[in-house]
Formats: structure tokens, sequence, C-alpha cells
């Protein structure tokens, strides 16, 4: 067995016996009736996993492709707002009427895939032009496409109010057929642990392909690459389709566990915790062009946007520093420019985690600390 | 036809204004080479400079109140040269394009928040005095507003002092240098990094100026007020032709009079998506805009 398949193996088992423990802690929590749990921990959870699908989804587009796009949360949106739709066309199709069984797991199925694929199409239809383009320009395209495509959802006829009727769609799509109370998410929280997983892998196993070998072929030298024989615009728009498809992903998840949908919640620069900007910071601080930098970026962000919002030092801090904690963006967009200028690299940079390799990753480090401190 | 003079006008007012911003974008961008994102919040700088000191210009000194604009070119410049010193040139120094493009968008965010949690701001619009005496004109038969008259004028003089500017004196001649070639400018004794921040306080106080304008149209100022102006301006400056002054001017009015028309004419609420597309469809047939140079990459 080769050191690679023990790698994986280790990997899989490690992660199946995290689950495993997952399990039996949610049944006994369950048991228990936990209030903190079910409030707060599992929430928690599956915004991780949305987080988590959007930064990876990121990553292959401005990570191993190095291409800088912002239209990441406008994919969002849509993925988002037409799972909502989908599922609440069921609903009143009266398809199912309670969460669970048979009917509603078809229908959370459709909802999903058609999130991502639809997601997918707009990204192909964006991405055929607009890859035309490089650098500077390619985030100014990308950033006002999101904002078109968040326009042009705010001006749907459909997507109002009570979602499927007349109305002014600028405001929030109320009793959303697919939107979880707290106990369903804690009944359907290994859903969205699974998706996580799938989407992963699925991306993981994208960049060890040969379309990922082409890829990060594309970001180190774009002419390069086309002379070796890659076909640079046609992975630069897969590679951007894949990616939206993804977004779609998250965006199906992001509406399954708020009740309510808004399209203020995709702009490009809004004071929550999501937005494209939001998500190019946990890009550049796990790596760009680290998957599992992005997973630990993610959940790292996650936990400071908490701390923040509902940490009770804030309370006890000086007025000032209250003040400028009363606007997460601003210490995010400062933590991304002190990452951009000490650390560029991120905190991975292009290496990904791997628990084979930790003994001598820990090794190294410690030695190199050691030497450090000695002086040398 | 009193419609489309009217539309007309407003179209040059918007236009005049987004050229002012976008001879910003362009003299930046031409320089080195980055889109200056946070050049649309230099703008929410400047209006915020007026609003503070506008009233101690009329009721302190008994002077009009544009002599304000003195005060917000001066803020404006300190803010501009101090992205370049603090953000910019570090990350340019030692990172890639893409980290640059990063930082920028950064500092745009960066700026806005900041401006919010500072107390005498504050997330709440603001409401500037009036800057110039409602009062008209009528030539002809049409009837045009001083202001909009004003503001063609002088966005008209920045116009040329500028391009005297870059033509005429050793400045210009360092800036033209330095964008044609930073090795070969050293060499010829030109300093890189000063005439680069020296860019950056010019392209500021344009900002200002634009603010002045802006405001004295639309009296409400507020924390996000550049993002899209500074957005619109920068369509300007790339249809234009990003790098060239005159281009930018052109697009300007191009894009102000593409605003002001489909408002008029077609829905108030398709303005800003028609003029992003305005920008799509000018990248994919001409990338380097009306005016620009067609520079071929090589290897």
């Amino acid at each position: 067995m080769s050191r690679k398949t023990k790698g994986y193996l280790l990997n899989t088992a490690v992660i199946a016996v995290a689950l495993l423990i997952f399990f039996f802690y949610r049944n006994s929590m369950m048991e228990a009736n936990n209030k903190n749990f079910r409030l707060s921990v599992i929430p928690s959870v599956w915004q991780c996993c949305y987080l988590i699908i959007l930064s990876a989804s990121l990553n292959l587009v401005l990570g191993f492709m190095g291409q800088l796009s912002i239209a990441q949360c406008g994919f969002m949106a849509i993925g988002a707002y037409t799972s909502a739709l989908l599922s609440l066309a069921f609903e009143r199709a009266g398809f199912y009427t309670d969460k669970s069984g048979f009917n509603f797991t078809v229908v959370l199925i459709l909802s999903f895939l058609n999130a991502g694929l639809l997601s997918a199409l707009v990204g192909l239809v964006v991405g055929i032009p607009a890859l035309r383009l490089k650098g500077d320009y390619l985030a100014i395209i990308t950033l006002g496409f999101g904002m078109i495509i968040v326009n042009l959802i705010n001006n749907l006829p459909f997507a109002g109010q009570n979602g499927l009727e007349q109305g002014s769609a600028s405001s929030s799509l109320y009793e959303n057929g697919l939107g979880f109370s707290s106990k369903q998410q804690v009944a359907w929280v290994f859903l969205a642990i699974l998706i996580t997983l799938f989407a992963v892998t699925i991306m993981f196993m994208f960049i060890r392909s040969k379309y990922g070998r082409a890829i990060r072929a594309i970001r180190d030298d774009e002419i390069a690459a086309e002379a070796c024989g890659i076909n640079v615009s046609h992975y630069k728009v897969l590679t951007f389709v894949y990616s939206a498809f993804f977004a779609g992903i998250a965006g199906a998840l992001f509406s399954c566990c708020n009740g309510s949908l808004s399209t203020g919640t995709f702009t490009f620069a809004n004071n929550s915790i999501l937005n494209s900007t939001f998500l190019v910071v946990m890009v550049v601080l796990g790596g760009m062009g680290s998957l599992t930098g992005s997973i630990v970026a993610a959940v790292l962000m996650f936990l400071l946007n908490r701390f923040i919002k509902e940490g009770e030092w804030l309370s006890s801090a000086p007025q000032f520093v209250q003040t400028i904690f009363g606007y997460p963006m601003l210490v995010y967009s400062i933590i991304l420019v002190i990452v951009i200028v000490f650390r560029p690299k991120g905190i991975f940079g292009h290496n990904e985690f791997s628990l084979i390799n930790l003994p001598a990753d820990l090794k190294r480090i410690f030695s190199k600390k050691k030497g450090k401190e000695a002086g040398v | 036809m009193t419609i489309f003079l009217s539309t007309l006008m407003v179209g040059l007012r918007l236009g005049s204004i987004y050229a002012l911003i976008a001879l910003g974008y362009t003299m930046v961008y031409g320089i080195i080479r980055m889109i200056n994102f946070a050049h649309g919040d230099f703008i929410m700088v400047g209006g915020y400079t007026l609003v503070f000191t506008m009233p101690v210009m009329t009721e302190k000194l008994g002077l009009p109140a544009w002599t304000g604009v003195v005060f917000a070119i001066i803020v404006c410049a300190i803010v501009g040269v101090l992205v370049e010193l603090l953000a910019y040139r570090p990350v340019r120094k030692k990172g890639t394009g893409m980290s640059a493009l990063i930082t920028a968008i950064a500092m745009s965010l960066i700026l806005e928040n900041l401006a919010q949690a500072i107390p005498a701001i504050g997330p709440n619009p603001k409401i500037p005095q009036v800057i110039f005496p409602a009062s008209s004109l009528t030539l002809a038969g049409i009837t045009i507003d001083t202001t909009t008259i004003y503001t063609i004028v002088v966005a008209g003089a920045m116009m040329v002092l500028l391009t005297l500017l870059v033509k005429k004196t050793s400045f210009g001649r360092a800036m033209r240098a330095v964008s044609e070639n930073k090795k070969a400018a050293v060499l010829m004794g030109v300093s890189v990094d000063r005439t680069i921040l020296l860019t950056f306080a010019i392209g500021a106080s344009l900002a200002a100026v634009a603010a002045l304008m802006y405001i004295a149209q639309y009296p409400l100022v507020f924390t996000t007020i550049g993002s899209s102006l500074g957005l619109k301006a920068f369509v300007a400056a790339v249809l234009g032709g990003i790098g060239s002054l005159p281009g930018a001017m052109l697009g300007g009015l191009i894009i102000g009079m593409a605003e002001s028309f489909t408002v008029s004419y077609i829905s108030s609420a398709m303005a800003d998506t028609f003029v992003y597309l305005i920008l799509i469809i000018v990248l994919l047939i001409r990338p380097v805009g009306i005016l620009g140079k067609n520079v071929r990459e090589k290897v």
C-alpha cells in the first residue's frame, strides 16, 4: 500500500470516527433536551457547513486558478432562491406536508441539485464572456455581474414577500418551504455535514486530477500553459462553472437554515457575515491554493464573527474598541490587509493538511522555532 | 423636446461628475497599473469634510459655502497619500498583482466602515447646507440650472488644467516616464515613489472637487456614497480607455448620458443595470476602451 493510499485511509477513518462521536453526542444531547445545543451548537454547524463549501469553491477560482471573482455571493443567491422557491412550489402543490418522510427527501434532493445546476448554468453564461479578461477587469466585471444577479432577483415578480406570489421582491421571502426550525435543524444536521463532505471530496478530486494540474499551470503562467497545449479559456470557464455549482449548493444549505431570505444578504459589502469580501478574507487567510486551509479559515472566521457579535468581553472593553468592533467588516478588512502584507500565503500556503504528514510537519515547525530562539 | 433637452443637461452634469472621478482612476491606473478601489471612498471623505467645514466657512468667516472645498482637497489628498503609504506601497513592493487588488478592495471597505465608526459621522446620512443658491438661466427658451453650468465648467477646467500639468510640467513628464517604464525612469533620475504619491494626492483632490459638485446637486452624504459613484466612474474610465485623460472625460459624458436617458425614457430601476451592461459590452468588444492604446503582451 502506497503512502498516498495510507494517508487517504487514515484521514477517512478519522473523519468517520469524528462523525460517529458527533452522532452519539447529538443523540445524548437530544435525549437530555439540551437547549444550548439546539439553539447554539447546531445552527453553528449549519453555518460552518455552507461557509466551508463557499470558501472552498471560491478557492478553486481564486487560489488554484488565480482569478479574482467577486460574484460568488451572486451564485449563492441563485442557489438559495432556487431551492427555496422550488421547495415552496412543491409544498403549495401538496407534494409534502410535514418536513420529514420520503416525499420531503425527494424534494430536498431535487432542490439541492437544481440550486447547483442553475448556478452552474448562470456561471457558464457569466463565465464565457467574463473570463476573457483577467486581473482588475475580471474583478470589476464579476462585481458588476454579482450586482446584476441581485438586481434581477429583486425584480422577479414571483420571489416576493410570500414567495411565488406577486409582491415586491426586494424584501424577504417568508414562509420558506425549505426553512428548518431549530428542532428540524437538529434532525437534519447530518444532511448538511454529508453534503459538505461530499462537496469538499469532489473538489479535492478535481484539484488532484488533470484538470486541477491544468488550472494550476494557468495560475503560474498563462502563456506557458497555453504553449503546453492547455486550452486556457476552456479550463477557466470549466473551473468557474464548477465553483458556481458548489456556491449554489451552499446557497441551498443557507436557505435551509434560514427561515427567510432577502437579497440584501447577498450584496457585495453588507455588514453581515456573508458577503463576497468576507469570502475572499477566508480564502486568503487559509491560503490561496489550499482547500484544507479554506476549511480551517472558514471555521476560524465563523468563530471570530461569533466572538465579535456575541462576545460578552466587548461590553467591558473601552468605548473606542466597542465602536470599532461594532463594524465587523472593518475588523475583517484590517485582518485581510495585515495577512496580505505580512503573510501573503496565508496559514497553509499551497500545502494541504493531512494527518499522515502531521508528525513530520510538527517536527519541522518545532525545530524551526527552536532554531529561531537559539538565534540561528 | 423639453424633456429631451433637460435630460441632456442632466446627462451632461452627471457625466461631468463621473468624468472628474474617472480622471482620478485613470491617473492612478496609468501610473501603477492597479485599480484603486478606494478612489470612490475619497468622494465620501471629501463629502464629509465639506459637511463639517462649510458651516464654519459661511458662519464664522463669511465666505461662500463652496470655499470649504479647499479643506476637502487637503483632507482627501492626505487620505490618498496615507492609503498609498500604509497599504499599497508595502504590498506592491513584495506582492503580486492579485494581492494588490485584494488590498485595494480591503482599503475601500476599511474607509467606509471606519467612517461609520467615527462618532461624529455615524451610520446615518447627513444633509449638507445649500452650496449654490438655486437660480437658473434661460437661453433661447431653455432653462438651465446654474449648478449644472458650474459643474460642466469646473469639470472642463479641471480637465484642461490636468492636461497642461501632464503635458507641460516636469512633474507631468516624470509621471509619463514612470507610467511607461519604472526602471528606466529611475535611471533618468525620477523618484518613482514620490511621483506615485503625488499622483495619488492629485487623484484624491479631484475626488474632493467631484464631491463638491455632486452634493451641490444631491444634498445627502452617507458612508457608501462613493461605492456606486466610484463604480460608474470606473466604468467611464474603462469605456474611454483607462490611462487616457480625454478618454476619461469622454467616457464620463457617455455614461452620464446613458444613465440620464435610461432614467427618462426607460426605467429608473434599470439605470444601474444598463450602466454595467455597457461596461460588459465594452470589455468584450474593445477591452482597451475608445481612446486606449492596444498593448500586446510580450514573453
